[in-house]
């Protein structure tokens, strides 16, 4: 069970929270603009890392904000948690 | 004669406090101090139950968490608890435990015919034998359950209370052993919060029973003083009787605290148990080890026990297990509790697996007049009920065989030790990785992954001087990777008679002999697990460790196999000729130990378990005896019977008074979301698939939400209140979700739309009145001026009900003219109350979900969830008329021209009318295409929602139905579950006023 240090409240326990599955898929801007297959991809393609992940969290039993969390898959380990807006972190080689 | 296994001095029992208690119907006495299985000993008593498949007689193996065979079922009635291990419950007055998987009675036990069939019993004969045909496995299993048996579970209501505590602390140690309290000690003082967990009912552990010195002065005493020290710090919580049974991510353990359980009968104040939940900055296991069984022929004899058992129970317990002991040992630290049993009076002989021994043991050996065999092994022991001979052996090392002459030895007792395991398990659940250490021939701890320290023979560490000022250093350096200041180190001189040597220990003993089927030489013994069935497994394919474990079931018994699972992989390294390493382990898990669910329960049980919703005006449907629906976590009223009415009677008289005169609805609970901001208008338009820009104020309109792949999700009606301002309502059930959907889009994909949502749903009460009398009715109630002309359809207005503020909605989900008034939820009941009085001269009628499902399918109006399953458009449900074609994006219009979502052969929303005029179709039944006798039929669809409609007099069903748009009139058929084969014609969705006039009144 994680401890996930919110950006808006600090560190809570995991049951606060319910991960959303991979972060940084925008919505196409003209979703009417695009062909089946980039709709397609939009909805149903997603990464599956071992290793450094982007995911969205929200925190529902605290301030209800949604932000990213940076975790490393086989660890488990948060590397980073920052909120919405905000550029999708490097990922460092070491 | 009672106590006759007692010692006359020594062990730690207070002999001046006797207590009674009851083992298979039979008093016997105890001590204070004792365990049920100590005092059992204590008073002769070996036998205590039958092993789980092949009933064999079984005794007491461990003094400890680890025990396989002495699992009981203790307590009476509600109370009692199945597979508790004796060695672990503390003796109390009016105790009550028996046998379990014993038949008339653990001596005389039918189900032991098992063992002697046992050739016909190898591991995955129940696979084998009850295969085919698959369908008879439920049968099979009825009586195998029956016959492999554990302990009975309560039938009654649990009387008792579980607490839970959550708790955060600096540093958690898990062991309350020499390591753990030494490591405790140097964090304490350091000045950080400590919480020591030790599952024992006293601190010690391993050095209660042994006899050492520190600074060559009695260890005991030097023990004793550091306990008190302990006990002394403000900032060190010790839980005993507490074990920890999870570790998991980011040092979050669970623990379970035996407050009063297997101590005290019980206790009208305090819990149980209370189960701890605990997060850690730093955790530091001090668990300490287990002893190893060796593996021989019928070591699962009673009376035969672990050697470091047999100590406790002399040293602690001043219980004489036996007065003609063996100890049958593979290492130097065994000899310990041979010189400790002959000191008591009892006459050992030594059975050792090694040729060379200790000068000092030798010597020692020959003053206590103990005869050692060297190089031998037992090969077989006899006993029916208890042991008492063995057949030895001389082993040929080099060869790898057993040679010479078999000799005997009458004994009542033998002690074996084959080395010791550390009790890796919660180590191994915090994901640190296990090494094979060919010194000690066992797994060893290697790489940690959590802020974690292992320390003390829980490492694999069994030397005490090292582990005494190692272990207080741990303690004082987490301290300090905390940033607590450093404490000064001290220099304890410890010393045991015989310290723990790491050689010449080996997980077990078979030599080249055969191991033929049926021998039994017992790897698990709680799961009836031999060296043979670890043979055949191999044998037969089943290689890797987590396939042997499966097939043989070694190591998935309550105890989880902590004295078998290295002895299982150190046969399986024997007879695939490669090291343990390369065999590897299985997976260990939580919990560390059984524990009851009634703890993880904690107070969330009866109406604790999940909140009730009621609304404002729940007391008044209770008073009137309404029958109520969970719906979610609301109660709502089903329907309200009147005299003896039953379900059918109540909804057709509910029925029939809202079309003719008044009914009034609890709808309270429906979903209310306040909208505020300037882009509130925008953000609909995204969110529903129909046009809000030009809402007027005071106006109401129904929308429907998909989600992205353009499935139906929710719907419900919206009204703008201001210019910036909307009141949006939802179905009872998808409040929460829709509310959540909102707050998505907003923060993650519209974050320059300035809109707040807020969830008012229990800020309004909501009294839905409809019927042709309705406008009459409300007319003298309120202020509103409720003439056709200026409050129509679909319109809302502010002013007074009954004399309150109230929000009235005019808006209809029963086809009815109907009027949705809200008022602040503390008036609910009171303008309720002021209806049903002035509602008299119009008959007024409360009614329920029920009828309200019922008028609405009348008028084929969908209830998304039950018409609409999440894989349905708005196109299937024929509601094309609330998809805008002019909006240029909302959300799941790009999914509607996906090709699966653009096929016209889907399954399309219809109605349906059996032809007999009288069937009420099940809800979920399959329209097929054509009736055969059984199935596969081909599916064309299924039926919603179906009722009897008490306003036409006819069944009226709806249903998804592939193409069925093109198929109006049509017939289809409909096989029920009873064989009969229902036929019914298609049509539309709206039964009832189809040209909607009367909710236009």
């Amino acid at each position: 069970m994680f401890i996930i240090n919110c950006p808006y409240c600090g560190e809570r326990d995991q049951t606060e929270f319910t991960c959303h599955g991979e972060a940084h898929i925008a919505r196409p801007d003209k979703p009417s603009e695009i062909s089946d297959e980039e709709w397609g991809k939009y909805l149903f393609f997603r990464e599956n890392p071992k290793g450094t992940h982007f995911e969205r969290w929200t925190h529902d039993h605290g301030c209800r904000r949604w932000f990213n969390v940076m975790r490393d898959t086989v660890t488990d380990q948060i590397i980073k948690t920052y909120k919405m807006g905000e550029a999708k972190p490097v990922i460092s080689n070491e | 004669m009672s106590n006759q296994n007692r010692t006359i001095y020594g062990g730690k029992v207070n002999r001046e406090k006797p207590i009674n208690f009851v083992f298979n119907g039979k008093s016997y006495i105890g001590y204070q101090g004792d365990t049920l299985a100590s005092a059992l000993l204590a008073n002769d008593v070996h036998l205590i139950g039958r092993s789980f498949k092949y009933h064999r007689a079984r005794g007491i193996l461990t003094a400890g968490s680890e025990e396989p065979n002495a699992i009981v079922q203790l307590g009476l009635g509600a109370r009692t608890e199945p597979n508790i291990r004796a060695t672990e419950v503390e003796l109390y007055e009016g105790l009550e435990a028996s046998s379990q998987n014993c038949w008339p009675s653990v001596n005389f036990d039918i189900g032991a015919m098992n063992n002697f069939l046992s050739r016909i019993f190898p591991a995955g004969f129940y696979y084998k034998t009850f295969k085919w045909p698959p369908s008879m496995w439920l049968f099979y299993e009825h009586f195998i359950r029956k016959a492999a048996g554990l302990g009975q579970s309560p039938t009654a209501k649990n009387p008792d209370r579980y607490e839970q505590k959550f708790y955060y602390t600096d540093i958690t140690i898990v062991g309350g052993g020499i390591s753990g309290l030494l490591a405790a000690l140097g964090a304490g003082r350091s000045g950080c919060k400590v919480l020591l967990i030790d599952e024992n009912p006293e601190l010690g552990g391993y050095l209660l029973d042994y006899n050492f010195s520190i600074n060559e002065k009695d260890g005991k005493k030097w023990l004793k003083k550091i306990i008190d020290e302990l006990n002394g710090l403000a900032n060190v919580v010790i839980l005993k009787r507490t074990t920890a049974m999870g570790y998991y991510d980011y040092n979050y353990l669970t623990a379970l605290e035996k407050v009063t359980n297997h101590h005290v009968e019980f206790s009208s104040t305090l819990p149980r148990e209370r189960y701890w939940r605990i997060r850690s900055k730093k955790v530091i296991l001090a668990q300490g080890a287990f002893e190893r069984p060796l593996v021989f022929a019928d070591n699962d004899r009673p009376g035969i026990m672990m050697a470091s058992a047999g100590q406790k129970y002399l040293s602690r317990y001043g219980v004489l297990p036996g007065k003609s002991v063996v100890l049958f040992t593979n290492n130097d630290h065994a000899y310990l509790t041979a010189f400790e049993f002959v000191e008591k009076g009892a006459k050992v002989t030594v059975v050792d697996t090694r040729d060379l021994l200790n000068a000092r043991i030798s010597e020692k050996c020959k003053s206590l007049n103990i005869t050692v065999f060297k190089s031998y092994s037992v090969i077989k022991t006899y006993g029916d009920k208890k042991v008492n001979r063995i057949e030895i052996q001389q082993v040929d090392k080099n060869q790898n065989q057993l040679t010479g002459e078999v000799e005997n030895i009458h004994t009542d007792c033998v002690l074996m030790s084959g080395g010791w395991n550390p009790a890796v398990q919660l180590f191994s659940q915090s994901r640190g990785k296990l090494k094979y250490d060919l010194k000690i021939n066992t797994f060893v701890p290697d790489k940690i992954i959590e802020n974690q320290k292992i320390i003390g023979s829980n490492n694999g560490q069994f030397n005490l001087q090292e582990n005494l000022n190692e272990s207080f250093e741990a303690g004082i350096a987490a301290a300090n990777e905390l940033n607590f200041n450093s404490v000064e180190k001290v220099n304890w001189t410890g010393k045991e008679e015989i310290e723990f040597t790491h050689s010449d220990v080996e997980p077990y003993m078979l030599g080249k002999k055969k191991v033929t089927k049926g021998s039994k030489h017992f790897i698990d013994f709680q799961n009836d697990v031999t060296a043979a069935d670890i043979f055949l497994a191999q044998r037969e394919g089943y290689i890797s460790v987590e396939h042997t474990k499966r097939y043989t079931t070694t190591g998935m018994g309550t105890d989880q196999g902590k004295t078998s699972n290295v002895n299982a992989l150190a046969l399986m390294s024997h007879i695939h000729n490669k090291p343990v390493d390369e065999i590897g382990h299985t997976t260990f898990r939580p919990p560390y130990a059984p524990q009851t669910i009634g703890a993880i329960a904690g107070r969330s049980v009866d109406k604790l378990f999940d909140p009730e919703r009621k609304t404002s005006m729940h007391e008044w449907h209770v008073e009137n005896k309404a029958v109520f629906e969970d719906v979610g976590q609301w109660k709502r009223p089903y329907y309200f019977p009147q005299k003896k009415e039953d379900i059918h009677q109540a909804v057709k008289r509910e029925c029939l008074a809202v079309r003719n005169s008044l009914g009034i609805l609890d709808a309270s609970t429906l979903g209310k979301i306040d909208l505020q901001g300037p882009d509130a208008a925008k953000f609909l338009n995204m969110i529903y698939t129909n046009a809000w820009s030009k809402l007027e104020i005071g106006s109401c309109r129904y929308g429907l939400m998909c989600n992205e792949h353009g499935m139906i999700f929710d719907d419900g009606v919206t009204s703008r209140l201001g210019e910036n301002h909307y009141h949006m309502t939802t179905t009872t059930g998808g409040a929460a979700r829709v509310m959540s959907w909102l707050e998505e889009f907003l923060q993650t994909e519209w974050l320059d739309m300035k809109v707040f949502c807020t969830s008012v749903t229990e800020q309004w009460a909501v009294l839905s009145i409809s019927g042709p009398n309705s406008r009459e009715f409300l007319k003298d109630l309120t202020n509103i001026d409720l003439s056709k002309e200026n409050f129509p359809f679909m319109k809302f207005r502010e002013g007074e009900v009954c004399g309150v503020k109230a929000r009235v909605f005019r808006i209809s989900f029963t086809g009815e003219l109907s009027y949705e008034v809200n008022v602040t939820a503390r008036y609910g009941r009171y303008v309720w109350e002021k209806f049903m009085e002035h509602g008299k001269k119009y008959n007024i009628t409360p009614y329920g979900t029920e009828t309200m499902h019922v008028l609405r399918a009348e008028k084929g109006f969908i209830i998304v969830g039950q018409d609409t399953d999440g894989s349905v458009t708005p196109s299937d449900m024929n509601m094309d008329w609330i998809v805008s074609k002019k909006k240029e994006d909302f959300l799941g219009k790009r999914s509607f021209t996906r090709p699966d979502t653009a096929r016209h052969d889907r399954k399309k929303f219809v109605g349906l009318l059996v032809n007999d005029k009288k069937t009420i179709l099940p809800e979920g039944s399959h329209i097929v295409e054509k009736a055969l006798k059984q199935p596969p039929m081909k599916m064309l669809g299924h039926v919603t929602s179906s009722y009897y409609s008490p306003t036409l007099g006819y069944p009226i069903a709806l249903a998804m139905l592939k193409d069925g748009f093109n198929k109006m009139g049509e017939q289809v058929v409909v096989p029920l579950m009873n064989g009969k084969i229902i036929e019914a014609t298609v049509t539309d969705t709206i039964f009832y006023d189809k040209e909607g006039k009367r909710n236009n009144e």
